[in-house]
């Protein structure tokens, strides 16, 4: 067996990879963004208190994660057109996905997050007249995020990685790029390689800065 | 998109016509039950068989890190960094494009075991985590008292820490375990005929809906029967005044 990767040149790799790279780190990046949003707001309310906000949310949570995402994937993009009549393009569909479904991931961990500060924090905003949401928007989250980060951020990371899904319904990533260009000049060795070697770069050197984050966290704590 | 009650999994998936024992029709056509459940069990067959390779592994990596061989702990160290850092699709392309180039015999092994080892190796990083956060959890003292009685290395492993160390893992090992039944769908990606595969074919000839509840409801249905079985493992290896024993 002998590898070619001589074909592999910055023109291929534009034409073909960047713009694949640059939705996967789009898609990373919304859907952090909306997830841990949309997931906060589904850990305060399993932390309510009140079951009418508990219980919509603890099954949300636990029913999307005991689906794998690749059904998730596929069955949102197919059932799509059913429900709004139309179908949505595979990249607009992979965004609301992965939105919704890392919302469940990422709201288990801001539930760990909110139940790592000490009542008393709680206990003392009410104490100094403050509402419910000022002491959730000003003393427990703030907290609770600071506590979370790096579990958040390998979570992110897990999200970046699962990206290469998208490949279920075909949509255009960091991955189908490499895939093109294999496709395209008969050569799916090198380029599997390629990509395997390109997200084994990203994602140890991110995981490696969060490790570093975690210690220095560790000692100002 | 003509069809498509309940009904659908008794019609058989070549003409779509109503098949009376709901399983082969008379020209031995298969059903959409049938296929289902074929799909099913090859779901089922690759999960386990992955549990098998993951666990070997993994226990196997998790241990050499925690040795004071610093050797042993590199090679621990890199090949949970590799098979962690890289997604289990991508993996599974390395073992269904790369890996064969390389190895020719593998040019003629089905895709279902590649898919198997590929999805073994992907957990055996996880679960290598785990193990290692085990037995580091156990205070250091296990191990001198363990060498001070004149036991060798392999054997406080064998008769101190290590029997100590599977218990506090079993909750985390349950969840990989169930994992495992998740990720089993990626497989769909070399053409295992597995569950997500079903669901993308037969969803697409059918009804969507329906066949969608099918498939999430028998990834559940196995999932949880792992559950089951490694909470029963858990209850039976249970040790008195030891962690969640009585």
């Amino acid at each position: 067996m002998n590898l070619d990767f001589s074909f592999l040149s910055w023109e291929v790799i534009r034409a073909y990879v960047a713009n694949g790279f640059i939705f996967s780190i789009q898609l990373t990046l919304v859907a952090m963004v909306g997830g841990i949003a949309l997931g906060t707001v589904l850990a305060l309310m399993r932390l309510s208190g009140k079951k009418w906000l508990e219980t919509p949310a603890a099954i949300y949570v636990d029913t999307l994660r005991s689906i794998p995402l690749v059904m998730v994937i596929m069955g949102f993009y197919l059932l799509i057109p059913f429900m709004i009549g139309r179908p949505i393009g595979a990249e607009l569909s992979a965004i609301i996905t992965f939105t919704l479904f890392e919302a469940a991931y990422y709201s288990e961990i801001m539930r760990a997050g909110i139940q790592s500060v000490p009542k008393g924090q709680v206990h003392a905003g009410y104490a100094m007249g403050m509402t419910y949401s000022q002491t959730t928007q000003l003393i427990v989250l703030p907290q609770a995020f600071r506590n979370m980060l790096p579990v958040l951020l390998t979570q992110t990371i897990i999200l970046f990685q699962d990206t290469s899904l998208v490949y279920a319904i075909g949509a255009y990533d960091l991955l189908k790029g490499f895939e093109t260009v294999g496709r395209n000049f008969n050569r799916p060795v090198e380029t599997t390689l390629v990509s395997a070697v390109v997200y084994l770069v990203i994602c140890f050197s991110l995981s490696y800065m969060v490790r570093r984050l975690q210690k220095k966290i560790q000692i100002i704590r | 998109m003509a069809i498509f009650g309940i009904d659908t999994f008794c019609r058989d998936t070549i003409d779509k016509e109503l098949v009376a024992n709901c399983l082969k029709s008379a020209q031995g056509d298969t059903t959409y039950l049938h296929w289902l459940l074929q799909a099913w069990g090859t779901a089922v067959a690759l999960s386990v068989l992955a549990l098998i390779v993951a666990m070997t592994f993994g226990v196997l990596m998790g241990i050499l890190r925690t040795t004071p061989h610093r050797l042993l702990v590199l090679v621990g160290d890199v090949w949970t960094e590799m098979f962690r850092n890289v997604p289990l699709i991508v993996q599974l392309f390395l073992w269904y494009y790369v890996v064969p180039e390389f190895v020719p015999p593998l040019k003629s092994v089905p895709p279902f075991v590649l898919a198997f080892i590929g999805l073994g190796l992907f957990t055996s990083a996880r679960i290598s985590e785990q193990i290692r956060a085990g037995i580091q959890s156990l205070p250091r003292g296990q191990l001198y008292a363990g060498l001070a009685v004149g036991l060798t290395l392999p054997q406080t492993y064998r008769y101190v820490l290590l029997p100590m160390a599977f218990r506090i893992v079993i909750p985390p090992l349950t969840s990989e375990s169930m994992n495992i039944v998740k990720n089993s769908s990626v497989a769909f990606a070399v053409s295992v005929p597995e569950l997500a595969m079903f669901y993308r074919q037969a969803g697409e000839e059918t009804s969507q809906v329906l066949m969608f509840v099918a498939v999430t409801l028998l990834y559940f249905i196995s999932a949880f029967a792992i559950n089951r079985v490694m909470k029963w493992v858990e209850k039976r290896v249970r040790v008195p005044g030891m962690v969640g024993g009585k």
